[in-house]
């Protein structure tokens, strides 16, 4: 679904991404773990168009999308979250929502002024769809709240909700579960395997959480200071010499060194 | 002025066509900065591209500028707003996929180029003496009906432009402009086109300001480089929306009607000023309207009417 060959991104000195390669399966929720700067949100970035690589390229379904711009990207079927919420802070969470499907009728000036039956018919259906994702988020008494004024959990949640209002090919969750609580947590991981299931959509997800990634993820690929050190199921990267090195020692950073073992 | 009820009403009349004047810059700039989060600091460019494009179509001939097509004003304006439109579009294309400043750098500076350009090249629009004979709709009726049917004719603008700009608020149009507003790369990452979404915002917010220059070029019969001053569009129109609230139509009236009313005032204030400070009137009057929009921001940050979100679509 997604390839990745060659990418490198460099911001100053720092190569971010070095030369890496990887591959996500169609229908697989494919895990993206390592230490912290490993360089695994920049590559989200390139992957969903946010900023162009240096060099290398990314396929997405076979076609070549090497620097395509983010909107693009999502109307070729890639929805994304951001490791840190990116809410529409200004806008209701209700409204968060109702943004995202592309191609609405009402985003033609035109439209909006003399075809405003078409408009709403088509604001009920999406406006249906937000209700429900609100539902299953547990957002809904949040509805008309400002997303600025949320909490870090519940933007984290927005961010969330906004990937489930278009039916994508392809998911990327950065750090989904960060300042979620766990109950909550292992409810969304069963709303994914359930839209894997079902509905066949690919995640592609970065966590620190080492349960949520045994729970959900196969395979797992592990990054380090830009490079794919290594890939396979969580069993065995638990056993990889070479991965639990990485976190724990020569790494730029390593609060979250500790998870790899002991999770 | 005379302090008869005949004058009074005059003077209302003046009051009025100019509060509807500015409330057509104000609809505009919220529209670009309210909507979209574009800071056009050269508002008085755009103004004066309709003014002067308003003042040379309709004109009478003369030897000093360009003029005597003989346009009926009302045919004048929408070319005015195109003019304004076709100029505002390339600076987008180049300035909206960059960073805010550039926009704003790039607007100052076109602003100023059209100012000088009209102001030196005087056989254009004659120079800094500028047009002093642009028709004004229905004055073959005299005062005070000449005036009144004016003023109809700019509140009929004001509320059709108003109309619009509510639907623009609460369509999906809006809903995306705003999201592009708070967050440009979240929305592109839900596929907004944020450059063709902010050009749109850009190139329809200068059109707007294109017909304002149209229209005052017309009440006052006068068009010249005095007038492009961005102390008198640019600052003061910025001043209405902040203090009438940005991001609320309603507030861009209402700012434009509160502070061309405080504003004219001060000209009472000034005017009774001995003598040597006559010729500072300008910067006194520029001051007093920096305090109350200090004064203001201290009670209501948001300006007056604040954003709120669009009732939902159905
Ligand atoms: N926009 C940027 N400008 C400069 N440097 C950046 C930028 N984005 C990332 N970097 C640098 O690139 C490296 C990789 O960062 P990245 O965010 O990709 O790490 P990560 O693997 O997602 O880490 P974490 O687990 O902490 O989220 C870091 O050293 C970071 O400082
Ligand atoms: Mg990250």
């Amino acid at each position: 679904m997604i390839r990745v060959d060659n990418i490198t991104k460099r911001f100053g000195g720092i190569r971010a991404v070095d030369d890496c390669s990887l591959h996500v399966t169609k229908g697989s929720i494919t895990g993206l773990i390592g230490p912290n700067g490993a360089g695994k949100s920049t590559l989200f970035n390139i992957i969903a168009g946010t900023f162009p690589p240096d060099g290398g390229s990314v396929q997405l379904d076979g076609v070549d999308v090497t620097g395509w711009p983010a909107h693009r990207l999502f109307r070729a079927g890639l929805a994304r979250t951001f490791q840190i919420a990116h809410e529409f802070a200004r806008m209701t969470v209700l409204e968060n929502l109702l943004a995202v499907p592309a191609g609405q009728a009402g985003e033609n000036l035109l439209t909006a002024w003399t075809g405003w039956a078409r408009v709403r018919r088509e604001e009920a259906a999406i406006r249906q769809r937000a209700e429900a994702v609100l539902g299953e988020l547990r957002l809904e008494h949040v509805a008309h709240e400002l997303a600025g004024n949320l909490s870090g959990g519940q933007k984290k949640l927005v961010e969330l909700a906004r990937t489930m209002m278009w039916q994508p090919k392809v998911v990327l969750l950065d750090e989904i579960g960060a300042g979620v609580n766990r109950t909550l947590l292992s409810e969304i991981a069963g709303e994914i395997e359930r839209l894997n299931r079902d509905h066949g959509y690919t995640f592609f997800v970065i966590e620190h959480d080492m349960d949520l990634i045994a729970r959900l993820c196969h395979p797992v690929i592990v990054m380090a200071e830009g490079r794919v050190l290594t890939q396979g199921s969580m069993a065995e990267i638990r056993r990889n010499e070479a991965v639990i090195e990485a976190y724990l020692g020569g790494g730029r950073t390593n609060q979250n060194g500790a998870g790899i073992g002991a999770a | 002025m005379d302090i008869t009820l005949y004058g009074l009403m005059m003077y209302g009349l003046a009051l009025l066509t100019m509060m509807a004047i500015y409330g057509v810059l104000c609809l505009a700039l919220n529209l670009q900065w309210g909507f979209a989060g574009l800071f056009n600091a050269g508002i008085a460019g755009f103004f004066a591209v309709g003014a002067y494009a308003t003042a040379i179509l309709t004109a009478p001939e003369s030897p000093n500028h360009l003029g005597g097509y003989g346009w009926p004003p009302l045919l004048a304006l929408p070319v005015a707003m195109a003019l304004a439109g076709i100029i505002a579009w390339p600076v987008g294309r180049i300035c909206l996929g960059l960073k805010g400043d550039y926009l704003a750098m790039a607007t100052i500076g076109i602003a100023e180029i059209i100012r000088l350009v009209f102001k030196n090249e005087s056989w254009l629009a004659n120079g800094t003496m500028g047009i002093s004979t642009v028709p004004r709709p229905f004055e073959s009726l005299g005062q005070p009906w000449g005036n009144l049917a004016f003023l109809a004719l700019v509140l009929a603008i004001v509320i059709a432009l108003y109309f619009s700009a509510e639907r623009a608020w609460v369509s999906p149009w809006g809903r995306a402009m705003r999201a592009i507003r708070d967050n440009e790369t979240a929305a592109a990452a839900i596929g907004k086109d944020v450059v063709r979404f902010r050009l749109e915002a850009f190139v329809l917010g200068a059109m707007v300001m294109g017909l304002g220059g149209g229209l005052s070029a017309m009440y006052f019969k006068f068009i010249g480089a005095t007038a492009t001053e961005p102390l008198l569009t640019t600052f003061l129109v910025w001043v209405m929306l902040i203090i009438g609230g940005s991001g609320n139509n309603k507030g861009a009236l209402l700012g434009a009607a509160l502070v061309w009313l405080i504003w004219s005032g001060t000209e009472l204030f000034t005017n009774r000023l001995p003598a040597e400070w006559i010729t500072r009137s300008s910067y006194i009057r520029t001051l007093l309207i920096g305090v109350l929009l200090i004064v203001v921001l201290q009670r209501f940050a948001k300006g007056v009417l604040p954003e709120r979100p669009p009732k939902r679509i159905d």
